[in-house]
């Protein structure tokens, strides 16, 4: 009997995370390397504080400033959650809409590309016309950046199974909530995790630049902009950090899930 | 059982796109029990034929009977297992979970299932992967996950699309003799497609030979050789004056195909 090597899936989970922490090593050398040739940098070109702050700087103002600059990160990371929530269900719901009725989908799919393609940014000082000063025109600009590479992408996945797997329900009688709810959906997951973490650094940065024009002054968007106006860049920059961990940390959670998730399928357990 | 397990009468197929006539005329009794193959060149029709009996193509017209009900309702009441080309294996499902898919669908409940899904695992001999999953599995391993789901729900018919095409000759060969072993236990009627003469006279009680451009039904032999089959059978010489039959029967229609082609220039 030819049998193929295989190993428990559990064990080669296992394995998969501590190559994960060995993966890791090259690129933290590369990070500390990075950090210290910046700090040098300055140092020895003399460069000004306000085109790039050291990063011990930035460093000690983040420490200072943390109280202030965490309520200001907490309060943007829910403006883009709540985006992100929003533009991403619209989009899974629009999907399926579409995906079920094939019609509607192809004539609306040029529009959607087309969607795609508008500068959502651009709208955010509108949205504050729509929404409000307050959070509801951040979470607007952040869910519309959401909603169209998770719909185009979603709606990818649902419809591209193949035939065979169609014609294989249709010989056991299956109706199409059947073949929806056992091969499009389980088929579109690797194509809607993809479109989720691309969605959850889009949320962060509508969120972000929406508050540019105007918002709560508990906001990072605020604290950057206020402290760059006063010449107070080690705080912008500290502000900037911690916008960069909440945005990491988003990404990581989805992917996180994704892996539990789509853990059936052929590439997750070594990795991507 | 009275009816015929598949009864086609008068059956044609013309497909909208250019207008190609797949199916002409096409008439053939299958009695319960029965292992047919069809086999011709591509392009005959022997797919198309095949799922026109599944209820997956509309015959353009003509009947197709599947145990005395119309095709239609034969795959609404379920009573065929088929078997494509490719595995077609769900990724995100386990072994175990693929060869319960049609029992889902039916509406078995979990510990029917678990239990059918033993019994088919050691039927197709994959115990001890019930819980891989199918990229994790050999070519021919998921040819037999995919006859085990097949089998699952006990269909009186069993529809098989070229389902060792894809495998090396060693593998096609010993799966071969698993699948009779598997149609004797069963007592099911097999309709198999393919385009290997060698596999259509070890296989088969009858072979449909076909030919392409209408795809028609060129001819019918019934093959001979002593049940069961064993290794030793690809050596009789029956096997291979039945082989030669089919061979002639395959390359008549080839050759009187290639006149009339030159006629025409």
């Amino acid at each position: 009997m030819s049998t193929v090597v295989v190993s428990a899936p559990g064990r080669t989970l296992a394995r998969g995370v501590g190559r994960g922490l060995r993966d890791w090593i090259p690129a933290l050398v590369i990070l500390v390397a990075i950090l210290v040739g910046w700090e040098l940098a300055i140092e020895v070109f003399d460069v000004e504080r306000f085109l790039l702050p050291k990063p011990s700087a930035i460093a000690a103002r983040f420490w200072e400033e943390r109280e202030t600059l965490w309520a200001a990160g907490w309060f943007t990371f829910q403006e883009a959650l709540w985006g992100f929530a929003a533009g991403c269900s619209a989009a899974i719901v629009a999907a399926l809409v579409l995906a079920r009725f094939r019609t509607l989908g192809t004539a609306l799919m040029p529009y959607f590309i087309a969607g795609n393609a508008i500068p959502i940014i651009a709208f955010a000082p509108i949205a504050i016309a729509w929404f409000g000063i307050d959070k509801g025109s951040k979470i607007a600009i952040a869910g519309l950046l959401c909603f169209f590479p998770v719909l185009v992408n979603t709606l990818k996945g649902l419809t591209s199974v193949k035939p065979s797997s169609i014609e294989l329900m249709r010989s056991y009688a299956a109706g199409e909530t059947q073949i929806f709810r056992r091969v499009r959906i389980p088929n579109s997951l690797p194509y809607l995790f993809a479109s989720l973490k691309v969605a959850s650094v889009l949320a962060m940065i509508g969120a972000i630049v929406a508050e540019y024009f105007g918002g709560s002054l508990t906001s990072l968007g605020i604290q950057i902009k206020s402290a760059s106006a006063l010449f107070n860049f080690e705080t912008a920059w500290a502000a900037i950090l911690v916008a960069c961990i909440l945005g990491m940390s988003f990404y990581l959670a989805i992917a996180l899930v994704e892996r539990i998730v789509t853990r059936w399928y052929p590439s997750a357990p070594r990795g991507r | 059982m009275s009816a015929a397990a598949v009864t086609i009468a008068g059956l044609t197929k013309t497909f909208q796109k250019g207008g190609t006539t797949a199916l002409q005329e096409i008439d053939l009794e299958l009695q319960p029990g029965e292992f047919v193959s069809l086999i011709g060149p591509s392009g005959c029709g022997k797919s198309t034929l095949l799922r026109v009996i599944a209820d997956l193509v509309e015959p353009t017209g003509g009947t197709v009977h599947v145990g005395g009900k119309t095709a239609h309702q034969a795959r609404v009441d379920r009573d065929y297992g088929m078997v494509f080309q490719e595995a077609v294996l769900y990724d995100w499902r386990t072994v175990a979970k693929n060869i319960a898919l049609p029992l889902e669908l039916a509406g078995w409940n979990r510990r029917r299932r678990a239990e059918r899904v033993g019994e088919m695992v050691d039927l197709v001999e994959l115990s001890g992967f019930e819980n891989h999953h199918p990229w994790e599995l050999s070519g021919g391993m998921q040819m037999r996950v995919a006859i085990a789901r097949a089998l699952s729900f006990d269909p009186k018919l069993l529809l098989m699309d070229e389902p060792f095409g894809a495998l090396d000759e060693m593998t096609r060969e010993r799966l071969n003799l698993e699948l009779l072993r598997i149609w004797e236990a069963s007592g099911s009627t097999v309709v198999f497609v393919t385009h290997s003469i060698t596999e259509a006279v070890f296989l088969s009680t009858r072979v449909v030979v076909m030919s392409p451009r209408p795809g028609r039904i060129a001819g019918i032999v019934e093959i001979d050789l002593p049940q069961p089959r064993s290794v030793d059978t690809r050596e009789e010489p029956r096997f291979f004056e039945l082989a030669t039959e089919l061979r002639e029967l395959l390359r008549g229609r080839a050759v009187k195909a290639a006149r009339v082609e030159e006629g025409v220039h």
